[in-house]
């Protein structure tokens, strides 16, 4: 344990504040601290995504980044994918695939693909398997979540032009 | 891409049935909103910890909590003492007989750790932190003792022993000294020395499989409050919210009446998720303290305390006719159960021909204890390693015979009629459908390059029907309420509000299903055993038709008419006198006052007639010849699934099954050290196949209708898992040239086995 330390950063756009002790994981604090339970822990050691969040834009797993790390940063969860009540068309594709069965690995994945398609609208299957393959999902084999992907993909470049 | 193989005429009678809807839990799942085991917080809430024996096997001398206590911002610890020491107590289970004794000391050990991971204390404290620093200041004195965890070691005379008072079931006459081995199972047909007398081929073989674990992405977890009064209310994520509250009850000895459980979503089972872990702990420390107490495992608990299923030892030895008629098989079948009885030995025993029509056998088990955690069951529990070891045999015979693989599967296979090896008579099976559908497809033709190779392999699973609860309730507005006590874990949800649908004719929007808790619906066993959409969909279908009923008999009322002048068509009531229209669900509902009160039904039973699963599937792969690394290539899975309520969550069953086989086959195992120490308790060692293994998964869906089901459901969720540690090994040796007998196909054993070729 250490003195707890008083952190600042914006959460989905938002300015918020809390408290963290020196070891406590970003991960924790947005769960624990700021009430954000959609990023879930898997393994609390980069080795699942399934706390998958973006900090200043790049994709990191959450639980390996310290709370007090996030001092001043920019940081965006599966919270601040939708935009109001209109689901992201990667969200609403993975609902009409199936991309879905318990649903835990989703939002870390839905996090990851939206990283991928900022940085790579039209990435081939593989690119979108590899861009993944730190996310694991025990339940659907993939196979609906990689189509979902594209699938969205391919929209978000329909929306563009 | 996936086929739908079925009868069109039969499913132009379905609007909804068949379709594929969003999900109704959906938005909630892609939005980060819907809340599950961990996601839970109560005012006042505690972090609940728990204390495991560092060794594999030792005798627990003392425990010494005072330093713990002392701890500032510690409000409870427990040890086995604060529990009450059970009698053995069997209990029937989803798939499987349960003790309630073991399941206790699974638990919480008392007396002795039997595995490295062994709950030995637990504490409640206002923060992560202090729970960590009080589980160090308890001071707990072992005497270590050897360990046995291989299995075969175990069955060996002078093992250690794990239990005093296990003296090997279904042996006669009773052992007069204890041993590991808890069970043997023996299922015989005919006479095999004759049927190997008559053989003109024998394949043999001594295969292994390693402990895998179910890997669901979400750890355990569990938030409990136990009152003053004694009543007590847990959420968890867990698989049978009945079955957590039946085994708190007995563990803590409460009444089942103070105790409501309420399902948190869940994050995966797989079949791990049928017992209790935290939960019983969770309420001690409660009741200790009086504040609610959150439990939620780190991953390396969930490997070192939870699951697996087991490591395995096969022996299989089948002999055929030059025709290709398998005359004879013996089987033998050794399975860890880890530190208490019940492996699941007795399904791999009766599912290990169960796709073949053969005079004579004996099949063996042996259910044995080992120094590792306790096996809970694993999707088609213990049917996927028997299988391993027949369908690499069988993949041997159809080369020494010089067949078609699936020549001389489709020459032994079972059809309607025929006797089951496990006994009971088949009917309405869609075996030899999945096996032509694979046979068809243009997968099965497809040329291969260069150190690539294509097996194939079968499966079955038994599917299971039992109790099950719903409700149905008709909103002012025309609407209905579902209510179902089954944890939904893959889109089951869909498929209730689906059927329902279908019966009452309305738009699957106007259709909302919810997961009840203990105290709001009547018992339903758990989610497992592929019987959800089975015997639950039975009741929410027979539930929505009492409704239909009264809808029919309320219309009467009000037009004044006899209720055989009224039809129920797309949601309405219809008069057969045209001078009267039709009267809607929603119309019906606005007078239900002036007709007899709210509409609603509730339906409870046990159903019977669950149809059995066949899967047969083809696996391509290339082998590295540097590395020893196996890629996927291709993989197509055909299955009968009777009839596909929701085909997109069909499909995804039986892809994610495909994927655990493959990891199982390839990648996946326990790796324990010398002291018995679990040495690779995370992602990163323990190896699940991630997207880029992977490629498409291709189901063909496969509809021969179940008739003991309304909609001709089966069910579907375990069949998947049986084939592929087959499909993967036989593609494997038709790329190498070599039979591949220990799993998983680690790299290093390819390479070894390519160099001694
Ligand atoms: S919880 Fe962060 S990677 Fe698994
Ligand atoms: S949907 Fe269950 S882990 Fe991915």
């Amino acid at each position: 344990m250490g003195a707890r330390q008083h952190i600042s950063a914006n959460v989905n756009g938002d300015p918020v504040e809390f408290l963290a002790e020196p070891g406590t994981t970003l991960l924790d604090a947005l769960r624990d601290e700021l009430g954000l339970t959609g990023s879930k822990e898997g393994c609390g050691s980069g080795d699942c995504g399934a706390c998958s969040v973006t900090l200043d834009g790049r994709l990191v797993c959450s639980c390996l980044v310290l709370a007090v790390e996030a001092q001043g940063r920019r940081i965006t969860t599966i919270e601040g994918m939708a935009d109001g009540g209109t689901l992201h068309p990667l969200q609403q594709k993975f609902l009409e695939h199936a991309a879905l069965q318990c649903g835990f690995c989703t939002p870390g994945i839905l996090v990851a693909a939206k990283a991928l398609l900022d940085v790579n609208p039209d990435p081939t299957e593989v690119e979108a398997r590899y861009w993944l393959a730190g996310n694991l999902c025990r339940c659907t084999g993939y196979d609906k979540v990689i189509r979902a992907v594209m699938d969205a993909a391919a929209d978000l470049r329909q929306e563009r032009v | 891409m996936s086929d739908v193989i079925d009868r069109p005429a039969a499913k132009a009678q379905f609007k909804v049935v068949g379709t594929r809807p969003v999900r109704p839990d959906g938005a909630d799942k892609v939005t980060g909103k819907a809340a599950y085991g961990a996601d839970l917080m109560l005012p006042g809430m505690l972090t609940g910890k728990i204390k495991r024996s560092p060794h594999a096997h030792a005798r627990i001398i003392a425990i010494d909590t005072k330093k713990a206590r002392a701890l500032a911002g510690v409000k409870a610890v427990i040890t086995a003492a604060d529990f009450p020491d059970l009698a053995s107590e069997e209990m029937a289970g989803g798939e499987s007989a349960a003790n309630v004794r073991d399941i206790a000391l699974n638990c919480m050990a008392r007396n002795a750790a039997l595995y490295e991971g062994h709950a030995v204390a637990a504490v409640a404290a206002t923060s992560a932190s202090i729970a960590d620093e009080a589980l160090a200041l308890i001071e707990v004195t072992y005497e270590v003792l050897p360990h046995v965890i291989d299995v075969e070691a175990a069955m060996a005379p002078g093992a250690p022993l794990l239990h005093a008072d296990i003296f090997t079931k279904g042996v006669e006459p009773a052992p007069t000294t204890p041993s590991n081995i808890a069970h043997r199972h023996d299922l015989t047909r005919g006479d095999v020395n004759a049927g190997f007398a008559e053989a003109d081929a024998i394949a043999e073989g001594r295969y292994t499989t390693a402990a895998v674990h179910q890997g669901y992405i979400e750890p355990h977890a569990c938030v409990a409050t136990f009152g003053a009064d004694g009543q007590c209310q847990v959420w968890s994520a867990s698989q049978g919210h009945f079955a957590v509250r039946t085994l708190c009850a007995k563990i803590l000895g409460l009444d089942t009446s103070d105790i409501r459980v309420t399902p948190a979503e869940i994050g995966g089972g797989f079949g791990g998720k049928t017992t209790v872990y935290l939960e019983p702990l969770a309420l001690a420390l409660s009741r200790q303290c009086g504040a609610p107490v959150r439990m939620v495992m780190a991953r390396d608990e969930v490997f070192r305390a939870t699951g697996p299923t087991s490591g395995a030892v096969i022996e299989v030895k089948l002999g055929a006719r030059r025709d290709g008629t398998i005359t004879a098989g013996q089987i033998v079948l050794k399975y860890q159960a880890g530190a208490f009885p019940g492996s699941p030995v007795h399904p791999g025993v009766m599912t290990a021909l169960a796709c073949y029509d053969i005079p004579n056998f004996t099949i063996t088990g042996y259910d044995v204890v080992t120094n590792s955690p306790k096996v809970t069951a694993y999707r088609a529990p213990g049917a996927p390693i028997s299988a391993f070891g027949v369908e690499s045999a069988v993949d041997d015979l159809a080369l020494k015979l010089g067949m078609d693989p699936i020549a001389l599967r489709e020459k032994n296979a079972v059809r309607d009629g025929m006797k089951a090896a496990y006994g009971p008579t088949f009917r309405n099976i869609g075996y030899v459908e999945t096996l032509e559908a694979i046979r068809d497809h243009p997968h099965y033709q497809a040329p291969l390059g260069p150190n690539q190779g294509r097996g194939v392999a079968v499966g079955f699973w038994f599917n299971i029907g039992g109790d099950s609860t719903a409700a149905v309730q008709i909103t002012d507005d025309g609407a209905a309420v579902v209510a179902t006590g089954n944890p939904d874990i893959g889109g089951s949800r869909a498929s209730m509000a689906m059927m329902a649908a279908e019966v009452l004719g309305l738009p699957i929007e106007k259709v909302r299903p919810i997961v009840a808790d203990t105290a709001s619906i009547g018992y339903s066993m758990l989610t497992g055993g592929s019987r959800t959409t089975f015997a639950t969909g039975m009741a929410v279908t027979q539930a929505a038709q009492q409704i239909v009923t009264d809808l029919k008999r309320r219309a009467a009322q009000i037009w004044e008419v006899a209720v055989d002048q009224v039809e129920w068509l797309d949601g309405a009531a219809v008069c057969r006198d045209p001078a009267k229209g039709e009267l809607t669900l929603a119309a019906l509902a606005a007078k239900s006052g002036e007709t007899g009160g709210p509409i609603g039904a509730q339906v409870s039973l046990n159903a019977q007639g669950a149809g059995p699963g066949f899967g047969a599937h083809i696996c391509d792969v290339e082998v590295d010849p540097e590395t020893g690394g196996v890629t996927i290539l291709r993989y197509t899975a055909a299955q009968d699934v009777g009839r596909a309520i929701h085909p997109a969550y069909v499909e995804g069953q039986v892809q994610g099954g495909v994927a655990q086989g493959i990891g199982w086959a390839l990648n996946e195992e326990y790796i324990f050290d010398t002291d018995g120490k679990m040495e690779n308790a995370g992602f990163l060692d323990y190896r699940v196949p991630v997207a880029s293994d992977l490629p498409m998964i291709d189901t063909i869906l496969v509809e021969v209708a179940n008739p003991r089901h309304p909609f001709g459901a089966k069910g579907v969720g375990e069949v998947p898992i049986v084939p592929p540690l087959g499909a993967v090994a036989n593609a494997v040796r038709a790329a190498i040239g070599v039979r591949m007998t220990d799993l998983p196909l680690s790299p290093p054993k390819i390479r070894a086995a390519i160099d001694g070729r």
